[in-house]
Parts: structure tokens; C-alpha cells; sequence
């Protein structure tokens, strides 16, 4: 299975969301999500001050499989973002719970990370996603 | 439907292998980083299994009376009668009556018989299309279903090739021969843009092989990086970039035509002459994209001389961009636009091969 951490909210749609302690919410992509896309070749990010949306497209992830839409966990605006992404988009790979973060929010509605999945409500779901994809080989 | 496996499938699977299915086949799409992958075989040397490849043999039912020869040049647009002694190997396509293609194959005369390597995905249509065409010659088909087939592929293949087996009269091969020895025959051809081998050993060799090369330093390459490294290199993959409904002419194969002599009817001669007398409508060709972004098949191109489509498209590790491969108009040059999602982006037109002799093949 793939490593999760505990600390992390994560969405059905394959974010995680971090509260820091100065209230921002940090967004990435999950371990699961990098293994299921494969290298990361572009990531096109947000804009810094734009106002995004729970579950709204916020993101793009272009790897060596496809491109795939990154939905904000919560509602806010955007306050930071990784530029180091731009150079080395293989960080989302080698390490996508820490220097292949996304962006920063300030969340205008904290609540909203309640909505989301903790870890073992997670895996659950990687899970019964992988059993799906399982059916359609020959394991 | 259970998908078939290869002799290697064990051990791709103890690599921790992503496996996919590939016209029926449960294959690997990569064993880690596709991209490392691809960079493993353009910079040393890396192995791919092929063996769902469709092996197809043809021997004069009658020795010496020339069937399988002549059955042959009835099949392929290419002329096997090029081919002057044992050994000798051309690409080619098999078309229909319409100048379609069929499917695009290596055929390789061996001293005893010819040998037709064809995709995986043409199999049943290549084997009825053989067996229908062969009723007109003494000539005995057989598939080679007993055979896997592994390429080894970069600068250095074969050397460690040679080290890991010993098999040294590989080095002596040049392009487009192949050797026998034994039930194995040892070819110097491939689809990667590099120096290399395709192999192809009865099915209870290919795990030693597999492993001896392994520990030799020849790494495992899935069928993600053998994508990128195949266009990049600028070579066709069949029912993406081809198929029934276009020509050679219009896929960028009109080189492998052997068009003397002029007597030789091959299947698809008469559509593909008068094709040629009047220029064929469209061509495939490259593209390469100037801003950040993958191009992927089925998107649409515009050019000064009307809209095309991609027909693969992929980021290209060694050119650091996408490139594509598009069916455009005849006359369709210099700057493009691409519709990446939604979004026009500029691309430049540009004859295929993008990479060629360890180096990229525009700036």
C-alpha cells in the first residue's frame, strides 16, 4: 500500500490538506495519485491571490499518462505557491507529502477540512479504487 | 478475458512492475520512473519483453521451389527479393487492395525459411490475411507462438549483450541482419532510435536470458518508455499512427515502397500508383511544441493549409518538450497550432525523426 500520512486530510479526488499553524491550508497530491500518474512532466498552478473553491479545478498536472485536473480541498484564496515546482516537477514524485506541495490557501471556512477523509477513511477508498482497476487484470 | 502472459511475466512482476494490458497481453508499463527508464536506454543500454509480438514463419512447402519468396512479394510493399543472402531483414507493410496498411512488419530471410515479425494487436487479421494469400502458393505458414523475443536497446546493448552471453558474432551484425545460432536468432534492428538487438529464443531461454542481462547491467524498460523513445526516434506505431484506412504514402512510409520492379504486383499496387499520380491528400509528419504542455493523440492540429490530427503525442524526455506525430494536409508546413486542452498553443512542423545518433535533430 502507499504511504499515507496521518497527519493529512485527503480528499476522494486524491488532494491532501494540511493545516499549519498560521491557519493556512497547504495542498498537494497524494502518494497514491503521483503512483497512478507516473513521472510528472508540467504542473500549472493557480495564481497567487486567486480565490478558489472547494472541489473547483484549481490545477493541472500533466505527467508521462496524463493530464489531470487538481480540485482545492477547501474554499479560500491562494496565498502561496511552490515555484520550485517549475524546474522539478519529479518533486511531486520523490516526495509529494512535503517539497512536491502545490500551493498554500488561506481557507475561508476552516469547517470545510471536516468534510474531508482521514487517513484510514482514505486507504479505504485507494483501496476499493485499486479493486476496481484489479478487476480489468489478471492478478 | 484472461490476459495472456509471457515467459517473463513472473519476473517482471517480482520487479514490481506496473502491468497493463496491450492487446490481450499483460504487459509492463514501467518497473519505477518511465522517464529514468527512457533516459537508461539513450545514455547505456536497457531491455524490453516483446514477446507478444506475432512471429510468423514461411517455408517453401516444396525446398527451393521459391513460394515462400514469392508469397512474400505478393504481401509486403517492400521487396523481400532485396534481401541477397541469409540474414538480411527489411521493413515493410502488408496492404490491402486499397493501399491500406495491414500492418507493418520486419521480414528476415533466414537459410531455411523466411520469418515475418508483426504486431501483437494485428495478430488474427495478419494470420487470416497470410493464410488467405498463401492458398495461391505451396508455401507452409506457422506461427511461432514457441518464441519470446527480447530487444536490447542503447549505446552499449551490445556489448553487455555479447558479455552476458557470449553470443559474439551479434558485434559483427550491421543494421538490418540477423544471425542464427541455434534455436535462437539474433537480430541487429529495433524501435528506439539506438543501437541494439532483438532477440528471439525458445520461451524456456528468456528468463535466463532476462536474468544474465540484468546482472549485467541492462536494465528493464516498460512499454511507456518504449513509446517515448519510438517517437522520438520518429517511428510509426501501428492503429495509432497507421492503419487499414491510410497508405504508406500518407504515414510517412513511402521510402519502404519498392515501387521496381515494375511487374512485381504486390497487394495494393494499382491503389497506391494511382495514389501517387495524384499526391496523396495528406501526409504524416512531426511536430514538436514550443511552450510547455503534452500534445496527445486525437488533438487537433491547424496549419496555413487546413486542420490535421495528432495521432501520438508524447512529452519527450531526451528533447525536454512534447513532440507529436499528426496526420496534417500535403502541404502543410512550418508553424502550427495545437488545441492542448482548449487552449491553441504554438508547434512547429517538422520532419520526423526528432532524435537520431545520440542527438536531437532540431533546435
Amino acid at each position: 500500500m502507499n504511504e499515507l500520512s496521518g497527519e493529512l486530510a485527503y480528499a476522494p479526488t486524491h488532494e491532501w490538506a494540511r493545516l499549519d499553524d498560521d491557519g493556512r491550508v497547504v495542498v498537494g497530491i497524494s502518494d497514491y495519485a503521483q503512483e497512478q500518474l507516473g513521472d510528472v512532466v508540467y504542473i500549472e498552478l493557480p495564481e497567487l491571490d486567486q480565490d478558489v473553491s472547494a472541489a473547483e479545478e484549481s490545477a493541472v498536472v500533466e505527467s508521462v499518462k496524463a493530464a489531470s485536473d487538481i480540485y482545492a480541498p477547501v474554499s479560500g484564496t491562494v496565498v502561496a505557491l511552490n515555484d520550485a515546482l517549475a524546474d522539478a516537477p519529479e518533486l511531486v514524485n520523490e516526495d509529494p507529502y512535503g517539497r512536491g506541495w502545490f500551493f498554500a490557501i488561506e481557507p475561508s471556512d476552516p469547517s470545510q477540512l471536516e468534510d474531508l477523509l482521514d487517513a484510514s477513511a482514505y486507504s479505504e477508498h485507494c483501496e476499493s479504487a485499486a479493486q476496481d482497476d484489479a478487476d480489468g487484470e489478471d492478478a | 478475458m484472461a490476459l495472456r502472459r509471457t515467459p517473463l511475466h513472473a519476473l517482471h512482476r517480482s520487479a514490481g512492475a506496473v502491468m497493463i494490458d496491450f492487446a490481450g497481453w499483460s504487459m509492463p508499463l514501467r518497473y519505477g520512473s518511465q522517464i529514468e527508464e527512457h533516459h537508461a536506454v539513450r545514455a547505456d543500454a536497457g531491455m524490453f519483453d516483446v514477446s507478444h509480438m506475432t512471429i510468423i514463419d514461411m517455408l517453401d512447402a516444396h525446398a527451393g521451389n521459391g513460394h515462400a519468396q514469392a508469397l512474400l512479394r505478393q504481401l509486403i510493399a517492400n521487396d523481400v527479393a532485396r534481401l541477397d543472402a541469409p540474414g538480411k531483414a527489411l521493413y515493410g507493410t502488408l496492404l490491402n487492395e486499397r493501399g491500406g496498411i495491414v500492418d507493418d512488419v520486419i521480414a528476415f530471410r533466414l537459410p531455411d525459411r523466411f520469418r515475418m515479425v508483426a504486431n501483437a494487436a494485428t495478430r488474427e487479421r495478419v494470420l487470416s490475411w497470410c493464410a488467405r494469400w498463401a492458398a495461391d502458393f505451396t508455401v507452409a505458414v506457422e506461427e511461432r507462438p514457441d518464441l519470446a523475443m527480447v530487444a536490447i536497446q542503447g549505446p552499449a546493448a551490445v556489448k553487455r549483450f555479447v558479455a552476458a552471453t557470449g553470443h559474439s558474432g551479434a558485434a559483427a551484425l550491421k543494421r538490418f541482419q540477423a544471425l542464427t545460432a541455434g534455436t535462437w536468432m539474433i537480430a541487429r534492428t529495433g524501435y528506439t532510435g539506438e543501437d541494439g538487438l532483438e532477440v528471439l529464443a525458445p520461451y524456456d531461454d528468456a528468463a535466463a536470458l532476462w536474468q544474465r542481462l540484468a546482472e549485467g547491467g541492462v536494465r528493464p524498460i516498460g512499454f511507456g518508455a518504449r513509446d517515448t523513445l519510438r517517437l522520438e526516434a520518429g517511428l510509426n506505431l501501428y492503429g495509432h499512427d497507421m492503419d487499414e484506412t491510410t497508405s504508406p504514402l500518407e504515414s510517412n512510409l513511402g521510402w519502404t515502397v519498392a515501387w521496381a520492379p515494375k511487374e512485381r504486383a504486390f497487394i495494393g499496387r494499382d491503389a497506391l500508383e494511382a495514389q501517387r499520380g495524384a499526391k496523396p491528400a495528406a501526409q504524416l509528419t512531426g511536430l514538436a511544441l514550443t511552450q510547455r504542455g503534452v500534445m496527445r493523440r486525437g488533438m487537433r492540429v491547424a496549419t496555413a493549409a487546413g486542420d490535421g490530427v495528432i495521432t501520438s503525442g508524447v512529452f519527450a524526455p531526451s528533447l525536454g518538450c512534447s513532440v507529436a506525430l499528426a496526420r496534417v494536409p500535403r502541404d502543410a508546413a512550418g508553424e502550427a497550432q495545437v488545441t492542448v486542452r482548449g487552449e491553441p498553443k504554438p508547434a512547429r512542423l517538422l520532419r520526423p525523426p526528432f532524435w537520431r545518433d545520440g542527438a536531437r535533430t532540431f533546435e
